[in-house]
C-alpha cells in the first residue's frame, strides 16, 4: 500500500471537510465542549472536521487507535511536535513573502522557509527512524518519508539551499554613518569598540549591571534606507545574489502534498492526548475499548463525564467514576434516583464514550466494550419555545417520532426527562407506549427519567439508580449503580431533608 | 576592585535579610538610643548602622578583621572622614545632572553615560590622592589591602588610557559599524569597530580609492529617511552604548560599595566621639568560640541609658565563665532590667565587630541573639497575655539555634506564680540541655529558689544589691534569690 493518510486505511472513507457545523447531539451529549477545548489550541489545522465525522468502519477505528497508542510514547510525540512546529515556521516564512516589498528581501525570507522545510523533515525522518514503531499507519508513513528523503529531488533541494545560505552568511561589509550621509563599503578586520570599552572598566564591577540594550529586534521588514543598504551589498556580491535568484526559480512549490497533509491529520492525535494527559496525571484511566459492530454485550469500568472532569480539573473535586455493563439481551438503561445525582451525567457519558470510541479515541474508564453505531439521537428536555405553536408535548412526541422513524437496532437513542411538562398520569403512559416501540427496534437506550416502575417492564431493560450517603442521605455520592429503583427511599430522604419525617413532625410541633 | 573592608573575602551584602526577631531586640534593647547615636540624624547612616549591628558575625577572625579596621579609623579619624565624602560627593553629582537615569534611545544613553564617566574621573583622581598622601599611616590588614589595590589599579597609565577613552567615545568622525545578512538578508550583528588611526601613505591611498564604495545622501525633506538612518545609527551604538553606561554603572557601584562599607565605621566613629565626651571607657573584646561558655567584664555598662541620660553610668562586674544559666532577682528598680540589657548590648556589639561599653569585656561568641520580655497589655484583646507570650516563646523556639543567647524578663509572669514557675522551669530545663545561654530577670522566687537549691555547676545566681537603708546601688552581686522584691520599699517611697 502506498502511504495515503495517518487518519484512513480505506481510500473511501474521507473526513467531510465542510462538516464545521456539528449535528445537534453533540451539543447535548456536551461534546461540543470537548472537541471546542481539544481544537482551540490548534485552530489553524482546522480539525473540527475531524472530530465531527464519526467512522463506522471498525478496521479504521482501530487503525487510529493503533496510531494514537504509538503517539502516547513521549519520544515519538517529541518528535513529531518539533516536526510540527517547524512546519508552522516555514508557513509563517512563506505567508511573510506575500507582505514585502523588496527583491532580495522576499527571496531571503523564502530561502529560510526551504531551509526549516528541509531541517523539519531531515530531523522527522532521523528521529522516526530511531523509534519502535508499531501503528500500520505511521510505519507506512516512516516507510514514505524515508523513501522521500532519500530521493534525488530532496537531496537537491537541501544542497542547492545550503550552498546559498552559505554565500549569504559570508557576505559582511561596513556602514559609515555621518550625519545624513552613510556609505557602505567591504568590511576590513577593523575590531569590536564595545567589548574593548567593557573589559577596561570591568574592573569596577561589583555586581551584575542593568542591561542597558535596546530591544531593537522588530518585526522583519525593511524601510527604504535598508532597502537601499542591500542594493549596495547586492552590487559587492552580485554573483552571491544571482545564485539567490537561481534557487528562488527553479524550486518555488517545495512542499511534498503528503507530507503537509500528515502535518495537519496528525493533529487531531495530539490535540486529543493532549487534551487527556492532564487528566490522567491527576489519576484518571482511558482506555482503548473494543469496538463491535454486531455483539449485543458491552460494559465500562470507571468511566466518566469527559466534559465534567476537563471543568473540574481546575477545581479540587474529585471527579466520580461509574460502571455499567449490559449482557443478552438487556438493550435498555433505565436510569432514576434522586435530583442532582449525576443522573444526566451518567446519560451523557455514556454517549460520549461511543462517540469518542467511534472517532477511534481512547475513551474515559479502565475498560470499555462498546458498539459501533450508525447514529445517535438524544432528546434531552429543552427550554419551551414561544414561537412553537405546537406546545411542549406535542413537539416532544413529534420529535421522538422523528427519532423512532429514523433509528435502527445499530442506533444509540439517550432520552433525558421527557413529559416532564405533563401529568404524572400521562407521563406514565406515554413512556410505556415509547418504551415498547423502543423495545420492538431493538435500539441501544439509554434513559433517565423519574418513572421507575420502566426498568421493570421487559427482560430487555434495566435498572441504574443514583444514590445518597446512607448516614446523611442529603449528600449526593454521584454513583449510579445498577440496582433495583426504590422510590421509597428516594422519598424519604427527601422528606428529611425537610424535616418532615414523622419523628421529625412530632419533635417540631411538641417543641 | 572589591572594597572588602566589612569582609577579608567577600563585598558586604546590603539585601541580606534581617534576622526575624529584629523588631523584638530593638524593642527590648533599646537599640534606637544606640543607632541614633551613630547616625546623627542621616538616614543613611542610621539604616547601615542598624543592618550592621543586627547582622552579627559568628567568626571571630571575621570581629578581629573588623576591630583592626575601626582601631585604624580611631587613631585617623579625619582622613577616613575625607576618604567617605568622596564617594558620598560623586554619588551626589551624579543625581544631580541626571537624576540617575539615562535617556531611553542608545544614542541618548550612550552621550549621557559618557559625561557621566568624565565626571567620575575626577573623583577617581581624589581617590588615588587619597592613598598615595595617606597609606602608610593605616596598620590594618583591610586599610592595606585597599589603598594598595586603588594605587595599583588606578595607575597613571590607566587614568591616561580613561581620559583618550572619552574622547573617543563623542565619535566626532561618524561611527563604522560591520553588518552581516540574517535571516531574510535583512542586517544582523550590527557591531561599532574602532576606526584605523594610522596616517595612510598615498601609496595606500591611491589604492583604497579604487575600492568600491556606495555613498548616499539623505535628501533634505526625507524625514522618513532619515529617521530610519537614525534607527539604523542606534541599532550600532546600541552595544557600545550599554557597555559605556555598564561602565558608569560599574564605577558608580563602587563608589556606593565604598559608601556602605565606610558607613559603619563612620557611625562607630560617631559614637566614640559621644562616648568620649562622657567619658565613658569602650574597649575591644577577645571574643572566644561559641561552644565555650565565658563571660567576664569590668565597668560594663548600659550604652543607651548613658546615652539618654547623657551622663556617666554606674558600672557593673561580673565573673561568670562556665555558667549557662543566669538567674537575676531582687529589688524593683535595682537596676535588673539594666544590667540584662547592658548584657545583651555588649554581645551584639561585640558581634557585629565593634568595641563594647565596657573597662573590659571577655565573651564567648553565641549563634543568635534573642530577647523574651514581658510586653505592654494587648490592646486588640485577641489573645490573653499568657498566650501572648507563649505564642512569642515558640516563634522564638522555631528559630532557636544550639550556642544561641536568650534573654528573659519577667516573663511568664502573668499568670500565678505556680503555673508561671512551673512553665518557666519547663523551658529553661529544655533549652539548657540544647545548649542555650539563658539570662533571666524574674520576680517568679519559687522559680528562682528552685533551682538555686538544685545547686547546679552551671549555674549563677545575681541579686540587686539593696544596703540595708534601702537604698539601691545598681549593683548586681553573688547570692541566694530573696523573697520579696522590696517592693514595699518603693511603696513607702512614693507614699511618704
Amino acid at each position: 500500500m502506498v502511504f495515503q493518510s495517518i487518519l484512513f486505511c480505506k481510500d473511501e472513507y474521507r473526513v467531510e471537510e465542510n462538516k464545521d457545523a456539528s449535528p445537534h447531539f453533540l451539543d447535548d451529549l456536551n461534546l461540543d465542549q470537548i472537541i471546542d477545548v481539544v481544537t482551540k489550541s490548534k485552530e489553524d489545522y482546522h480539525l473540527k472536521p475531524i472530530f465531527n465525522t464519526p467512522l463506522s468502519d471498525i478496521e479504521t477505528i482501530y487503525y487510529r487507535q493503533a496510531v494514537m497508542q504509538d503517539m502516547q510514547e513521549a519520544p515519538l510525540m517529541e518528535e513529531i511536535k518539533n516536526f510540527a512546529s517547524q512546519m508552522i515556521i516555514v508557513r509563517r516564512y512563506l505567508g511573510l513573502m506575500e507582505r514585502l516589498d523588496y527583491h532580495y528581501h522576499i527571496r531571503g525570507w523564502f530561502l529560510e522557509a526551504v531551509l526549516v522545510y528541509c531541517e523539519a523533515i531531515n530531523t522527522l525522518e532521523h528521529g522516526l527512524g530511531k523509534m519502535e514503531l508499531r501503528s500500520t499507519g505511521l510505519i507506512e508513513f516512516y516507510k514514505y518519508l524515508s523513501n522521500f528523503v532519500h530521493g534525488h529531488a530532496f537531496k537537491m533541494l537541501l544542497s542547492h539551499a545550503l550552498s546559498v545560505k552559505k554565500a549569504l552568511s559570508n557576505v559582511k561589509y561596513s556602514i559609515v554613518i555621518k550625519d545624513g550621509k552613510f556609505t557602505v563599503r567591504n568590511y576590513e578586520d577593523e575590531t569590536d569598540y564595545s567589548s574593548e570599552i567593557q573589559n577596561f572598566f570591568n574592573k569596577f564591577k561589583q555586581t551584575e549591571s542593568k542591561d542597558y540594550r535596546m530591544k531593537l529586534d522588530r518585526q522583519s521588514g525593511m524601510n527604504h534606507i535598508e532597502a537601499i543598504i542591500l542594493d549596495f551589498v547586492t552590487r559587492l556580491y552580485p554573483e552571491t545574489f544571482a545564485s539567490l535568484d537561481q534557487f528562488f526559480i527553479q524550486h518555488k512549490n517545495f512542499v511534498d502534498e503528503t507530507i503537509r497533509v500528515f502535518d495537519r491529520e496528525i493533529q487531531f492525535y495530539i490535540s486529543y492526548l493532549e487534551f487527556i494527559n492532564p487528566l490522567r496525571k491527576k489519576g484518571l484511566d482511558f482506555c482503548y475499548p473494543q469496538v463491535n459492530a454486531a455483539s449485543p454485550q458491552i460494559h465500562a469500568k470507571e468511566t466518566f463525564d469527559l466534559a465534567l472532569a476537563s471543568i473540574l480539573l481546575r477545581s479540587d473535586k474529585k471527579v466520580i467514576c461509574n460502571d455499567f455493563f449490559l449482557e443478552e439481551p438487556e438493550r435498555i438503561i433505565i436510569v432514576s434516583g434522586p435530583n442532582q445525582g449525576g443522573k444526566t451525567t451518567f446519560a451523557r457519558m455514556f454517549g460520549q464514550l461511543h462517540y469518542l470510541a467511534s472517532l477511534g479515541c481512547p475513551v474515559p474508564g479502565k475498560c470499555a466494550s462498546l458498539s459501533l453505531f450508525d447514529r445517535i439521537f438524544t432528546h434531552f428536555e429543552k427550554e419551551e419555545d414561544i414561537r412553537n405553536l405546537r406546545g411542549k408535548l406535542q413537539d416532544d412526541l413529534l420529535r421522538i417520532h422523528n427519532i423512532l422513524d429514523q433509528a435502527t437496532p445499530h442506533s444509540i437513542l439517550i432520552l433525558n426527562e421527557i413529559f416532564s411538562s405533563t401529568t404524572l398520569q400521562d407521563a406514565v403512559f406515554l413512556s410505556k407506549e415509547i418504551l415498547a416501540k423502543v423495545i420492538s427496534l431493538e435500539i441501544l437506550c439509554i434513559w433517565v427519567t423519574f418513572i421507575d416502575e420502566l426498568s421493570t417492564l421487559s427482560e430487555k431493560t434495566i435498572s441504574m439508580v443514583s444514590t445518597v450517603m446512607p448516614e446523611n442521605p442529603v449528600l449526593r455520592t454521584f454513583k449510579i449503580i445498577r440496582q433495583p429503583a426504590d422510590g421509597l427511599a428516594y422519598a424519604l430522604s427527601i422528606a428529611k431533608k425537610h424535616r418532615l419525617t414523622y419523628t421529625q413532625i412530632k419533635e417540631r410541633l411538641y417543641s | 576592585m572589591n572594597v572588602f573592608l566589612m569582609f577579608s573575602d567577600r563585598d558586604y551584602q546590603i539585601e541580606q535579610e534581617l534576622p526575624p526577631n529584629t523588631d523584638a531586640l530593638i524593642q527590648d534593647l533599646e537599640l534606637n538610643t544606640l543607632f541614633n547615636a551613630m547616625a546623627l540624624g542621616d538616614s543613611f547612616l542610621l539604616n547601615m548602622s542598624q543592618r550592621a549591628i543586627l547582622c552579627s558575625l559568628s567568626d571571630a577572625k571575621e570581629i578581629a578583621y573588623r576591630q583592626g579596621i575601626l582601631n585604624d579609623c580611631l587613631n585617623n579619624a579625619e582622613i577616613v572622614r575625607e576618604l567617605y565624602r568622596i564617594p558620598l560627593l560623586a554619588i551626589e553629582s551624579k543625581k544631580k545632572s541626571w537624576l540617575g537615569v539615562f535617556s531611553q534611545y542608545p544614542s541618548g544613553i550612550l552621550s549621557d553615560a559618557r559625561q557621566m564617566l568624565e565626571m567620575f574621573l575626577v573623583f577617581l583622581r581624589f581617590l588615588r590622592q587619597i592613598a598615595d598622601d595617606h597609606a602608610g599611616k593605616f596598620h590594618s590588614q583591610g586599610f592595606k589591602r585597599f589603598f594598595s589595590m586603588i594605587q595599583e589599579e588606578l595607575n597613571d597609565e590607566y587614568l591616561s588610557i580613561l581620559t583618550s577613552h572619552l574622547k573617543e567615545l563623542s565619535f566626532n568622525e561618524g561611527v563604522l559599524l560591520s553588518v552581516e545578512l540574517g535571516k531574510g538578508n535583512e542586517g544582523t550583528n550590527y557591531i561599532l569597530n574602532r576606526r584605523f588611526h594610522k596616517k595612510q601613505s598615498w601609496v595606500e591611498k591611491l589604492f583604497s580609492s579604487k575600492k568600491k564604495e556606495y555613498s548616499y545622501t539623505i535628501a533634505p525633506r526625507d524625514h522618513h529617511g532619515a529617521r530610519a538612518l537614525g534607527s539604523l545609527r542606534n541599532r550600532g551604538v546600541n552595544l557600545i552604548a550599554n557597555a559605556v553606561a555598564q561602565s558608569a554603572e560599574h564605577i558608580d557601584s563602587f563608589f556606593n560599595a565604598l559608601m556602605v562599607e565606610l558607613s559603619f565605621y563612620i557611625g562607630a566613629l560617631n559614637l566614640s566621639e559621644k562616648l568620649a565626651e562622657l567619658g565613658e571607657p569602650i574597649s575591644f573584646p577577645q571574643p572566644a568560640p561559641s561552644n565555650e561558655r565565658c563571660l567576664s567584664f569590668e565597668g560594663l555598662y548600659d550604652i543607651c541609658l548613658a546615652l539618654t541620660m547623657d551622663q556617666r553610668v554606674v558600672g557593673n562586674d561580673l565573673q561568670a565563665d562556665h555558667k549557662e544559666l543566669v538567674m537575676i532577682t531582687g529589688a524593683n528598680q535595682g537596676g535588673k532590667s539594666t544590667f540584662l540589657r547592658s548584657i545583651g548590648i555588649a554581645q551584639i556589639m561585640m558581634q557585629s565587630g565593634m568595641f563594647v561599653p565596657a573597662e573590659s569585656f571577655n565573651g564567648n561568641l553565641c549563634e543568635r541573639i534573642f530577647t523574651h520580655y514581658k510586653r505592654e497589655e494587648d490592646s486588640t484583646m485577641e489573645s490573653g497575655k499568657l498566650d501572648e507570650e507563649l505564642s512569642r516563646m515558640s516563634d522564638i523556639i522555631d528559630d532557636l539555634s544550639p550556642n544561641s543567647m536568650l534573654l528573659f524578663n519577667e516573663s511568664f509572669a502573668a499568670t500565678n506564680e505556680r503555673e508561671g514557675s512551673e512553665i518557666a522551669r519547663q523551658i529553661i530545663n529544655a533549652l539548657i540541655e540544647q545548649h542555650i545561654s539563658i539570662f533571666f530577670v524574674t520576680h517568679l522566687f519559687e522559680l528562682a529558689n528552685g533551682f538555686y537549691d538544685l545547686e547546679m555547676e552551671n549555674a549563677i545566681f545575681l541579686v540587686a544589691e539593696r544596703k540595708n537603708n534601702t537604698e539601691r546601688t545598681f549593683k548586681m552581686v553573688e547570692g541566694r534569690p530573696l523573697h520579696t522584691s522590696y517592693g514595699i520599699d518603693i511603696y513607702r517611697k512614693v507614699f511618704n
